[in-house]
């Protein structure tokens, strides 16, 4: 009996009206967002295989059999189709497929954490310093933010790599300057609306400084649409860091990255399809659950809808 | 005697367009001075240019027979305080009432704010259950309430009211009149009141300035305009349009 | 002798009857019912619906005129006009009402005018898609229909976008498009509230007039009592989805629901010294 009505107890402690302290309104919000996303079947499959991979990066090792940089016996291990050995069969230089593709995904997350880390907050500063202070600052903030936008983001990255030399940290490097233009660009636009409403001019009106206004009142309602976007972007990234590594200018060999697996999977693609094809459904399902789960998120997260 | 404020041939242009022009009146300490006129009159404006939210283009502003200083030092947002129209529009849509009203307390550098917080929300008629409350889980006179409750907070000696109840069911606007007299009484508070609404006005105030496209029409006490000793047309037409539809 | 008869028969079959008029919202915690049992009937006469926020004035009239979100669930015993069956309806015959028999002002211009097609062509199109006429015809109506509305300059107005014109205007010229099908009811929800206390009074006149001289049934929402009553031959005063109390519009003084007193009391009149001002104590019980 208690049983039963404990989980009814503490659904209704998060869902109170009135919450008694600060944890359990903070707790109760977060609840009824997590209800909002759970309802979206589509995006709880893109949380489960974007779990799914932060999983298989977390045990990489335990879950790999083989090594994925050393190949086996060159002579009669090379090339060899999918079979109950080699899951997705072997590479050019007998190394086991399906332990690159799973140490492939470390590669992956590192570069979509790291470009998310460093490209999100310089957008989100960026637009919103330009959105509230106006003026010179904005117009000069913004034509930088214009010239970054006018190149094509590979063509940018690749000078960028060409410019700083090949590897996995400069690709990210690479990615991550040519990707913060689009987040302070929304950013900007949050702050147009939302420094001009009331709530912003009553704390004015208590005195707080602009750094005050931007940092505590300005950016928390921008950070949500920016998370989404940052979500939907994750593939772009991960389709980048692989162009890079298919151009030879990402992770360097041996690396497991999965671009540079497609890279040089190409010259047996016709022949030996399974070299190109496993990362290549790696990149895909990846790309997808991404995808998934930012739609999730922009329902959810969308401060229109979670006012009601 | 110096007026606790005085604003004197103010004038604010929008690029080429005068929302006030040339408007005076004085607000005796303690006293309650009402705004009246339709939109687009200034009475707003005249408001927002006090508390330093729209810029002055000329005249000039006396708080304590004292000329203000642009920008607004924060000392003044001690001393003048303001609460806006719209009850959903003035509450930050993620913070609760607690995170609400513990940012001026934070900014000024109060202590003891627990201990303010819970008396705050005592003094507008909202007890502890609402203090963790987000804005969307409150009703439009409760979060009115919480906006009264944030502009005293810094106990401030004159509170700019801007049609604090036009967004109001009439049975709520009451309860939220009373409280504001109610609080003016104990507080000794000075108020200039903005509404479109004659009858809210001449309850709330004793004197009223009646405004019609950024211009000072005439200004009168509220026992005058009930006695209908009225100098001007404008006022007499607003005065027939309070007391409802009549058919010819 | 006969033909007074079927006159008054005419007069005084009634143009809408609503029976226990029921409209639920579905939600997280079970339906929500924003009107519970609703039950009057109209006739060519003006009736004020009364209430403050939230008690489902607005959803009775969005009901008769069939403008209920899809995902809200109507009931009623009956909800007819001029014997019609609304209930029974298919959704396109019921579109086929709407602009034509029945017409809706709702309370901001500024958010029911299309903005991208002129004030003209908005009135036009409502007129050619519910008459055969001609566009030189329905050219000449709705400058006839804007000089109705006391716009001075029809021509000049015809051409203008929404956004080029004041909110009193732009009431207006709502109005016009709303009554140039000649609809036999007009339900008008807060059709003056976004407006100036003194503009509203020139559109509440233009209104008054209309419906008297072509003989309308005009139902009435606000939340101004005062209003309501001043203008309205009868007023029912809506509380919580449940109409509380119908009074005669100049006999409100007489009214004897405790919630209809409370609403007249607490507003605030010039000339009278009440502080503080009595406020509703809401009682579970009227709801019931």
């Amino acid at each position: 009996m208690t049983d039963m009505a404990q989980p009814q107890h503490w659904r209704a402690w998060l869902l109170s009206d009135r919450p008694a302290s600060r944890r359990q309104a903070r707790l109760g919000r977060a609840y009824a967002g997590w209800q909002r996303f759970t309802t979206n079947k589509l995006a709880m499959v893109g949380l489960a295989i974007v779990l799914g991979l932060v999983l298989v990066a977390a045990f990489a090792n335990v879950i790999a059999p083989y090594s994925p940089v050393e190949g086996g016996d060159l002579r009669t291990e090379r090339l060899l189709p999918p079979s109950a050995a080699h899951l997705f069969g072997t590479d050019d230089q007998a190394r086991d497929i399906f332990s690159r593709v799973v140490y492939g995904s470390r590669i992956t997350l590192f570069v979509v954490v790291l470009v998310a880390i460093i490209a999100a907050p310089i957008g989100l500063v960026v637009g919103t310093v330009a959105g509230y202070a106006g003026g010179y600052l904005d117009a000069i903030l913004m034509r930088i933010t214009d010239i970054f936008l006018a190149f094509p983001k590979l063509i940018l990255a690749l000078a960028f790599v060409a410019a700083l030399g090949p590897g996995i940290e400069n690709a990210v490097i690479a990615i991550a300057i040519t990707s913060w233009p689009p987040y302070a660009r929304i950013a900007r636009a949050e702050t147009l609306t939302i420094r001009s409403s009331e709530y912003i001019s009553a704390v004015k009106l208590m005195g707080a400084s602009p750094w005050r206004i931007v940092l505590r009142h300005i950016m928390p309602l921008c950070v949500s649409s920016l998370i989404i976007r940052v979500t939907l972007d994750m593939a772009g990234i991960i389709l980048t860091a692989a162009g890079l590594g298919f151009l030879g200018l990402g992770a360097q060999p041996p690396l497991p990255e999965w671009g540079a697996m497609i890279a040089s999977g190409r010259r047996f693609v016709l022949d030996q399809w399974w070299v190109a094809a496993a990362p290549g459904a790696a990149i895909f399902i990846v790309s997808l659950g991404f995808n998934l789960l930012g739609d999730g998120l922009r329902d959810t997260l969308d401060p229109k809808a979670s006012d009601q | 005697m110096t007026d606790a404020l005085a604003v004197n041939n103010l004038t604010i242009y929008f690029e080429d367009f005068a929302a006030v022009d040339d408007v005076s009146f004085n607000v005796s300490a303690g006293s309650s001075f009402g705004l009246v006129g339709e939109s687009g009159s200034g009475k707003s404006t005249v408001l927002r240019a006090i508390v330093g939210l729209a810029p002055s283009s000329g005249g000039e502003i006396l708080l304590d027979g004292k000329p203000l200083a642009t920008p607004r030092s924060k000392a003044f947002y001690r001393h003048v305080q303001m609460v806006f129209q719209d009850p959903y529009g003035s509450l930050h849509p993620r913070q609760t009432v607690d995170r609400t009203l513990a940012e001026p307390l934070a900014i000024h550098g109060i202590g003891d704010g627990e201990r303010r917080i819970a008396r705050a929300l005592d003094e507008v008629g909202l007890g502890k259950g609402f203090r963790f409350r987000y804005p969307h889980q409150l009703s439009g006179g409760q979060r009115q309430r919480v906006a009264i409750a944030r502009a005293l907070l810094l106990e401030p000696k004159v509170l700019l009211l801007d049609e604090p109840t036009s967004a109001l069911d009439a049975s709520v606007q009451a309860e939220v009149l009373n409280l504001l007299e109610q609080l003016r009484r104990e507080r000794q508070l000075t108020y200039v009141l903005v509404s479109h609404d004659l009858a809210v006005v001449t309850h709330m105030c004793e004197r009223l300035l009646v405004m019609q496209k950024g211009q000072a029409v005439e200004e009168l006490s509220a026992q005058a305009l009930a006695a209908r000793q009225i100098g001007t047309a404008y006022t007499r037409d607003l005065m027939a349009a309070s007391t409802g539809f009549k058919r010819e | 002798m006969g033909e007074s008869h079927a006159t008054d028969a005419r007069l005084s079959k009634p143009l809408l009857e609503v029976e226990d008029l029921r409209v639920s919202f579905p939600s997280r915690n079970g339906p929500v019912e924003a009107v519970r049992g609703v039950s009057f009937t109209l006739g060519r006469e003006r009736l004020g619906i009364v209430g403050e926020s939230g008690s489902g004035k607005s959803q009775t009239g969005r009901a008769i005129m069939g403008l209920t979100p899809p995902h809200a669930r109507i009931t009623a015993r009956r909800l007819a006009f001029a014997g019609t069956d609304l209930m029974q309806l298919s959704a396109r015959e019921r579109r086929s009402f709407r602009g034509e028999r029945i017409a809706m002002i709702l309370q901001d211009p500024k958010y029911s005018l299309n903005p991208v097609m002129t004030i003209g062509q908005q009135i036009t199109e409502t007129l050619r898609a519910h008459s055969n006429v001609t566009r030189a015809v329905a050219r000449d109506r709705a400058l006839d229909m804007l000089e109705a509305v006391q716009i001075r300059d029809p021509a000049r107005i015809f051409g203008l976008y929404p956004h080029e014109v004041s909110g009193g205007m732009g009431q207006r010229a709502m109005i016009a498009m709303m009554l140039i099908a000649d609809p036999e009811l007009l339900i008008a929800d807060e059709p003056t509230s976004a407006l100036d206390v003194t503009v509203q009074l020139q559109v509440l006149a233009i209104l008054d007039r209309l419906v008297s001289e072509r003989g309308m049934g005009l139902i009435f929402i606000s939340h101004d009592l005062r209003l309501v009553s001043s203008f309205c031959d009868r007023v029912l005063v809506m509380y919580r989805g449940r109409i509380v109390e119908e009074v005669a519009a100049n006999r409100l003084n007489d009214a004897t629901h405790p919630y209809t007193r409370g609403l007249i009391n607490c507003l605030p009149k010039i000339g009278e010294d009440r502080h503080p001002l009595p406020v509703l104590d809401r009682r579970p019980e009227w709801a019931e």
